[in-house]
């Protein structure tokens, strides 16, 4: 039985991150992959001839600088068609807004001089809470105790990083920090295509509505991620974000860790409160030093380390993380190009054309319900560059919002109503869309959760809520990364700072372990 | 005649700082706009021989420290403490609420067992989040932004006083207060009624749902109160709500404090950026050392201060202050009891709160539409009857039924409410008791329909918010009313704040008031007995 300093579960990006990292200090490292393709939800398919499509997730807006560099990403492949990438507020009418620039520095189109001006003014305070949050992302949790360990030097230095910002930013920072965004929008801004696309964009990804308190705080978290060094990026990678998984994948190689794909983990082993190592479904059984698992942390305890070996509170509270899922993804092979009234098709698409609009799509799935006009994020590979599609093809892919994890009616018939809905609004926008449509695939967030193990379809593996961010991801006994297991480390999205394609968490994880094994 | 002080707003905030200065020997007036006293803690006779507490209909949250400070018992003021209540289910049952938690334990037990053995550590946990934010109520939040020694002071008591409790408590705190009640009930129980029942107190008031994130604090919000040092205990004032602020004005009264009803102010004079006095509508000005208002916070520097005495960023903060209205009351006289299908006769359940929500998503539903600019066609309803425990406040064999309703926006799909909106919100409202109590319609001699257009119009409160300002985290403790204001100063030299605008916030405490009385006296000096925040707990 071959043995590891250390096994960690899960080739996707925050696995493939943590890996890289402890290989690169020295470690013997083997990642596993239930999936037969590494990269997770990065990953691309091939789902129909001629045609490429990412799998979740379709743009980048957080990759971690330490990850991007220290993997060094770009000598991997990692290569952007645009750090980026303008979005289009569209509007039915064809009198679309287009922000440009980082989180929509410029604005074009047609909008009031008042509405730019304190458009300008909101962003850029926005930017500076953000710029001031940012640190965090690439640190463990504090604690919140007298003897805790803490990195105290740099928190008194993020805490002055806030207070510099000056008496009345501090202030506005203590009365936004949980406010919801949707009171801050319609203070500041009158027009409804802007109001809508930042409402939208605050709640992406998001099991919540604009008008939910504690929203603002996650745009705060969206801006705070950077792409080279840009902060409030938007970007595409080149050849899709099947590149970065591969970039990701080859960084891991070239440092030494050994990879081995469909490959499923059936049980952590647990032997006098220590994790020793895993056993596969196959039958077969690794031993490592340490075991870190970048799934969810729900599978993780309840699945792999199973009741025996945790407390009933533990376990109680591992079933309480929150992780419902609301959203939806749509692929479209296209056999031509859509017209979404003129919109520049090389550009993220956002349809949702106010507060109200975001905010009603979000109502229904309280109830396990279809929402009859859901709000989305489309994106054209192919209108970017070539390879995605045949020749005039195009493959779009959506991110629809919201869509119930549990639906009253039964998932097949949830699955359908919702997919008539978003074609019917995506036919709006874009007439004759419908009749260009050679074949689709539509996942429902049981789907993803069915076909990417995440918990509830969430794609953060636990929700982004304030309740569930920085030391309480996804519960307070294991925020730092440690588990009362000892061996046993997590990595993935469900701890700090959470999801979205940035290796962060599992960077973060790794410099911890490495930490522990040099004091 | 010059005074010390003038208070404007005979409401309870203002009459508790207005006392509170008087017995320090400050010479004061209050000025009321309406011919009575008691803003929106009132008993008033809108039917021959009932007596309605036409807005707030229950007592807990009054401090007993002011209580005891000002002698309201020796003024007449009597608060019974209740017993019981029910939520009727859709398919005529009910879930029975007792103060006793054994009782109440066994009643849950009917419903769902697990969820029985879940009301202990439930009240264990919120208890504690109770404990913690109690002795908050009675001190002047302090500053964050600025580094004065009182502000650095205050902010290092209240570290203090987190690091007492235990690490995990401290995270439990954290979650609790950011939550939505719907979720944090979600890990202790499992029935929906049960669950509703608790989610009660979490939108009371409040422009929330139980689904939305912050509701979790609102129900401390309303826990927080005791009745004889029994927290979290609920009473009705003898002779309605109006009892309370009737013993305050006979307490300012007999400590030499003037009160002048029938007295609106048009505006409060300012000269050389310091407050002097208050114009009235009748032309007359009245002149003091420094004008203190209960007035919320938009009434008071939107409409009776010029705009030019304040800075822009002020006026710009206000603007953006959240006091949206989200409840509606229905005050009715009834020719008998009414007979609820589901309660058995004679139970005590018919002297508690009356329910019929019976899940979080019939609630959540009624706030959806609130959200949409509409009444809820199936609202929430807290449906009281004092008269089953307090015979005073209707003739023999009748009696007095207050509805508290959620939710009613501030405005109907944008525009003002008309006669003929409000009469079908009231409607509506009947018909849902009816739909429970048959027969109940035959019963009403008299129905007062408030909705915030109302509130408005009689109380003063803006946009008909009974908490003078939504209770969400950008608007409590040093955000409270706007940040840099949170000390019941204002910009303008001498003038306050003291109503429900300020820290802690509404329902009938006092706590505003009195420590806005506590800053002024503090501020000129002044010696005073006020009892410090203690914890009953």
């Amino acid at each position: 039985m071959p043995s590891f300093d250390a096994i960690v579960i899960g080739g996707g990006t925050n696995g493939l991150a943590c890996a890289t990292r402890l290989a690169q200090a020295g470690q013997r490292v083997l990642v596993i992959e239930g999936r037969d393709k590494l990269g997770g939800s990065t990953a691309e398919t091939d789902p129909w001839p001629g045609y490429r499509s990412p799998c979740l997730s379709h743009l980048l807006t957080h990759l971690d600088p330490r990850v991007e560099t220290q993997m060094k990403l770009a000598d991997h492949g990692l290569s952007f068609v645009d750090r980026n990438i303008p979005s289009t507020a569209l509007a039915l009418d064809g009198n679309h807004l287009v922000l440009t620039g980082a989180a929509g520095d410029t604005i074009s189109g047609l909008i009031s001089d008042a509405d730019r001006t304190a458009w300008q003014g909101l962003r850029k305070r926005l930017m500076g809470f953000a710029g001031a949050l940012a640190p965090f992302r690439a640190m463990t949790p504090p604690r919140l105790a007298k003897e805790s360990g803490n990195q105290y030097l740099k928190l008194a230095q993020l805490g002055l990083g806030l207070r510099r910002l000056g008496r009345d930013e501090f202030r506005e920072f203590l009365r936004l920090a949980l406010i919801n965004i949707a009171d801050v929008l319609e203070d500041d801004l009158a027009d409804d295509r802007l109001r809508g696309l930042v409402a939208f964009d605050t709640v992406l990804g998001a099991w919540m509505g604009p008008r939910s308190p504690n929203s603002l705080f996650l745009y705060l978290n969206r801006l705070s991620g950077e792409i080279s060094g840009k902060r409030g990026a938007t970007a595409l990678p080149r050849s899709g974000m099947g590149s970065v998984a591969t970039a990701m994948i080859q960084s891991a190689k070239t440092a030494g860790v050994e990879l081995k794909s469909g490959a499923m983990v059936e049980r952590i082993i647990v032997e006098n409160d220590r994790a020793t190592g895993v056993a596969l479904a196959s039958g077969e059984e690794i031993s490592a030093t340490t075991v870190i698992s970048a799934i969810n942390p729900k599978t993780t305890f309840l699945d792999l380390v199973g009741p025996r070996h945790i407390d009933t509170g533990f376990a109680n509270r591992t079933r309480n993380i929150r992780s419902r899922g609301g959203a939806a993804k749509l692929h479209l092979a296209l056999k031509g190009t859509p017209d979404f009234r003129g919109a520049n098709l090389r550009s993220r698409l956002v349809i949702a054309p106010s507060i109200r609009s975001v905010e009603d799509a979000f109502n229904a799935v309280k109830y396990g319900e279809v929402p009859t006009r859901p709000v989305m994020e489309i994106i054209l590979p192919s209108a970017f560059e070539a390879g995605h599609a045949p020749d005039g093809h195009h493959v779009l892919s959506a991110i629809v919002q919201f869509a119930p994890h549990e639906p009253k009616d039964g998932k097949e018939s949830a699955r359908n109503a919702m997919l008539e809905n978003t074609l019917s609004v995506l036919e709006d926008h874009a007439p004759g869309i419908r009749a260009l449509i050679e074949h689709s695939d539509f996942l429902m967030p049981y789907d993803i959760e069915d076909r990417y193990g995440m918990a509830g379809g969430n794609w953060h593996h636990g929700e982004l809520a304030v309740e569930q961010m920085l030391f309480l991801r996804p519960f307070p006994a294991v925020a730092q990364y440690s588990t009362p297991i000892a061996g046993l480390w997590l990595a993935g999205a469900g701890n700090h700072p959470g999801g979205g394609v940035s290796g962060a968490p599992g960077w973060n994880a790794a410099e911890r372990i490495l930490s522990r094994g040099r004091s | 005649m010059n005074y010390d002080a003038i208070i404007i707003g005979a409401g309870h905030n203002g009459l508790v700082t207005a006392c509170y200065l008087a017995r320090a020997g400050l010479k004061v007036v209050v000025v009321e706009k309406n011919d009575w006293v008691g803003g929106a803690a009132v008993s008033r006779s809108l039917h021959p021989g009932f007596t309605y507490s036409n807005c707030s209909y229950v007592s807990s949250l009054f401090r007993p420290e002011i209580m005891r400070d000002l002698e309201l018992p020796k003024y007449g003021l009597q608060v019974l403490p209740y017993e019981g209540g029910a939520v009727m289910t859709r398919d005529g049952g009910y879930l029975a609420i007792f103060r006793d938690h054994e009782a109440n334990r066994r009643e849950f037990s009917r419903h769902s067992p697990r969820d029985a053995e879940a009301y202990d550590p439930y009240s264990r946990d919120v208890f504690r989040h109770c404990r913690f934010i109690r002795p908050l109520l009675m001190r002047t939040p302090p500053d964050p932004a600025r580094f004065r020694p009182r502000d650095l002071a205050e902010l290092a008591w209240l570290g203090k006083k987190t690091f007492d409790l235990s690490e995990s408590q401290i995270y439990e705190m954290i979650r609790f207060w950011t939550m939505s009640i719907s979720d944090f009930l979600d890990e202790y129980f499992e029935n929906p009624v049960v669950k509703a029942y608790l989610a009660v107190s979490a939108i009371i008031g409040t422009a929330l749902g139980p689904m939305s994130p912050g509701s979790a604090y609102v129900l401390l919000h309303h826990y927080m109160g005791d009745v004889d040092g029994n927290v979290g205990a609920w009473g009705y004032a003898r002779g309605g709500m109006g009892s309370i602020t009737a013993a305050l004005s006979a307490s300012l009264t007999d400590s030499g404090g003037e009160i002048r009803v029938g007295k609106g102010v048009e505006k409060v004079l300012v000269q050389n950026g310091q407050a002097v006095g208050v114009a009235l509508d009748d032309g007359e000005e009245i002149r003091a050392k420094r004008v203190i208002s209960n007035m919320d916070v938009k009434r008071t520097f939107l409409k009776h201060v010029d705009e030019a005495e304040l800075p822009a960023s002020f006026v710009k903060q206000v603007r953006n202050f959240k006091i949206r209205g989200s409840s509606g009351k229905l005050n009715i006289a009834l020719d008998a009891a009414p007979k609820f299908t589901a309660l058995p006769e004679g139970s005590p359940m018919y002297k508690g709160d009356l329910h019929f929500t019976d899940s979080i998503e019939r609630m959540e539903r009624a706030y959806d539409d609130w959200k949409a600019g509409h009444f809820s066609r199936d609202p929430f309803q807290d449906v009281m009857i004092p008269t089953m425990i307090d015979p005073t406040m209707a003739p023999p064999g009748k009696h007095f039924m207050s509805c508290f309703v959620q939710y009613a926006p501030p405005k109907i799909e944008g525009q003002d409410w008309t006669d003929a909106d409000r009469d079908a919100f009231g409607q509506t409202c009947i018909n849902q008791i009816d739909d429970y109590a048959p027969g109940f319609k035959d019963l009403v001699l008299h129905a007062e329909i408030r909705t915030p257009r109302e509130l408005e119009a009689e109380v003063g409160l803006t946009e008909g918010n009974i908490f003078q300002g939504e209770l969400t985290f950008d608007q409590l403790l040093f955000n409270r009313p706007v940040p840099g204001y949170a000390q019941y100063r204002s910009p303008i030299k001498d003038l306050w704040i003291c109503g429900s605008s300020t820290h802690p916030g509404g329902g009938v405490m006092g706590a505003p008031g009195r420590n806005a009385a506590a800053e002024i006296l503090r501020d000129i000096r002044v010696p005073t007995d006020m009892s410090d925040a203690y914890a009953v707990l």
